[in-house]
């Protein structure tokens, strides 16, 4: 599904590039549920921002669905994420004034699909994700968990190849957070590539393979027997 | 793009304040210039209702006693012109576009049963109308070539005689009067506001019926000239009186004996004025059209900067950079072009319920008269600042969907 091989990343601050990413050689394949972990500074961010297309990259090459993905335009790189990628943040990032359910039809407006039809689809997802009945509730009406769950079902709404999560837990308590990760494992289970970034060991423990980065590289990769 | 513009609408609903604010910057300056622009047009109306009835490109040429001797000739010599001099004026200066004669008989009476009412009465060939082609012939005819042809026994009057003489109900056009005592028909009734409302005291008929009727020949009193469009009309003037001047043996330097007056003259200077005044009314109204301009600017700027972080989150949603320019360009467009016409309706709405008291109440005000607005200049003005309104806009709307989403995102 995903294929990473030699990425390169530079950040011009100042007058001294910073090399973040230094050869990256990733692969993961349809249908896992990875965890990418490193500490802060390691570059797992600019890591995911690459994956999700949110991001350009120096060197190296990217492969997502059997799509190579580089020098894209602006307009390009929009649309792929519209189609193949979902997105789960840290900060829920809903927009403020619309409810749960215009939230969640969001990526279907991108893609042109009618209003009733978007609407329709929503609901569902919120059903699934288990807000049935805060449908129409604003943001600032819900939990954070219940937000993360806005959040999931806009990722899923459009039909994504992959869904990207970064931190999707860092701002929820310890009791929301196995129920996040509970709703993550349940959507990975119907056969969705997950991508979790995290700096939690009790949320990459939940995942079937922990990648570890180190100084802008991969560290270690190894499938964890426990992993359902 | 139904759908698309209900997300617009919904943002603007979301952003109330905003887009009251912004909406109101543009109103406000629509609506002041088309005051001053309104306010401007009355005082042109103003001014050209004092200027009186005659078309503005005319000069007139009359005769006194000559001051200067010449060729032998003492001064204080009576001048006097014939419709011959007419004719020679016409063979030896192009750039003519029209020339009349102008008889003055003296005052008299006209009679129409036991009614009397004295006039100024003046011979006049067909020409004559044609300087006079702004006063009101509201009744009946002119005097036409057969009048002139057969000294037919013909009058028009002005509307001070014709109100004297007949009662309100009673049309003056067809009645017989007498004009010292020969029996004259009513062909029609003028009404001309020049010399304070005078010369709606006049009588007019064909200049071939007064020489029989008064004697004295061919004679004429004035004579008045049209230039041609696009001819220097001083430069005309000119020649004209050169030509006169040497017919009756005048001085060229000779300034009382051959006499003008050239209309292009105020004419020339209420323009100026006008010129004036208008430069003034752009200068200040532009100048609030640009306070509008900067308005909507800031806010459009505000409002980009205030929606980084969602527009952030659009384009990892998948919107496209196009989609981001677009929504926002047509949010402030919307904007400012409802407000525009609001501001042009408002603006026309006063001027015109000005216009209405003043005329209900029957108002006189000095300068001032029929504030009107040239709804080509406004709709330009609409369009200036709605066109510069979205370019305004652009610039801030391009930078944010430039921004990475990410970068957009950590924005707060």
């Amino acid at each position: 599904m995903i294929t990473l091989h030699d990425i390169h990343k530079y950040y011009r601050t100042g007058d001294q590039p910073l090399h973040v990413l230094k050869g990256v050689d990733l692969h993961i394949r349809e249908g896992e549920l990875v965890a990418i972990m490193g500490s802060s500074g390691s570059g797992k961010s600019t890591l995911l921002n690459i994956l999700g297309v949110l991001d350009s990259f120096d060197r190296g090459t990217y492969t997502l669905a059997g799509q190579a993905i580089g020098n894209l335009s602006e307009t390009d790189s929009a649309r792929l994420r519209n189609r193949l990628l979902g997105f789960v943040f840290q900060s829920f990032n809903l927009l403020p004034f619309k409810n749960a359910a215009e939230n969640v039809a969001l990526p279907l407006y991108y893609q042109g699909v009618g209003r009733k039809e978007r609407n329709y689809r929503a609901e569902k997802f919120l059903d699934m994700v288990g807000l049935s009945d805060r449908k129409t509730f604003m943001p600032n009406q819900l939990s954070g968990g219940q937000k993360q769950r806005v959040a999931i079902a806009r990722a899923l709404v459009a039909g994504p190849k992959v869904i990207l999560a970064d931190e999707p837990t860092g701002a929820l308590d310890s009791k929301t957070t196995q129920e996040i990760m509970a709703l993550l494992k349940e959507i990975h289970s119907r056969g969705n590539t997950l991508i979790i970034v995290t700096h939690e060991q009790d949320v990459a423990n939940q995942t079937e393979r922990q990648i570890i980065l180190k100084d802008g590289m991969v560290a270690t990769s190894h499938t964890q027997p426990q992993a359902a | 793009m139904l759908d698309g513009l209900q997300e617009i609408l919904f943002t603007l609903r979301q952003n109330k304040l905003r887009t009251l604010l912004t909406a109101f910057g543009v109103f406000w300056g629509i609506f002041m210039l088309i005051l001053l622009l309104g306010a401007g047009r009355g005082m042109q109306n103003g001014i050209w209702q004092d200027f009186g009835s005659d078309v503005l490109d005319f000069f007139i040429v009359w005769t006194a006693e000559t001051s200067v001797p010449y060729r032998g000739m003492a001064s204080g010599r009576q001048i006097t012109f014939t419709l011959a001099d007419i004719e020679a004026v016409k063979q030896q200066v192009s750039g003519i576009r029209l020339i009349s004669a102008e008889r003055f008989a003296q005052n008299g009476n006209v009679n129409y049963g036991r009614k009397a009412s004295n006039g100024q009465i003046l011979g006049v060939p067909d020409e004559y109308f044609q300087v006079k082609d702004d006063v009101p012939f509201n009744f009946g005819r002119k005097v036409n070539p057969l009048d002139q042809d057969e000294s037919r026994k013909v009058v028009l009057l002005g509307k001070a005689v014709a109100d004297r003489l007949f009662a309100a109900n009673e049309d003056p056009v067809g009645k017989e009067v007498r004009v010292k005592d020969v029996v004259m028909k009513v062909v029609g009734v003028f009404y001309d506001k020049g010399g304070r409302g005078q010369n709606s005291e006049r009588v007019l008929m064909p200049i071939s019926t007064m020489q029989k009727m008064y004697g004295g020949g061919e004679i004429t009193d004035n004579i008045w000239v049209r230039p041609l469009p696009g001819v220097d009309p001083f430069e005309l003037e000119k020649q004209v009186l050169e030509v006169l001047k040497r017919r009756h043996d005048v001085s060229p330097d000779d300034r009382r004996g051959i006499n003008s007056f050239n209309m292009a003259m105020p004419a020339q200077s209420v323009n100026s004025l006008f010129v004036g005044i208008t430069v003034f009314i752009w200068f200040v109204g532009l100048g609030t059209l640009m306070a509008g301009i900067v308005g909507i600017s800031n806010i459009m700027i505000i409002t980009v900067k205030e929606r980084t972080k969602e527009i952030g989150v659009r384009k990892a949603l998948g919107a496209t950079p196009f989609s981001i320019v677009s929504t926002l360009l047509l949010e402030s467009t919307l904007v400012t072009a409802v407000a525009g016409y609001i501001g042009l309706v408002c603006g026309v709405g006063l001027l015109e319920l000005v216009s209405f008291t003043l005329r209900k109440a029957g108002v006189v005000l000095p300068y001032f008269l029929n504030p009107e607005v040239d709804f080509g200049v406004a709709i330009t003005a609409i369009m200036l600042l709605v066109g510069v309104g979205v370019l305004a806009g652009l610039a801030p709307a391009v930078r944010a969907a430039r921004i990475t989403p990410i970068e957009a995102m950590r924005a707060e």
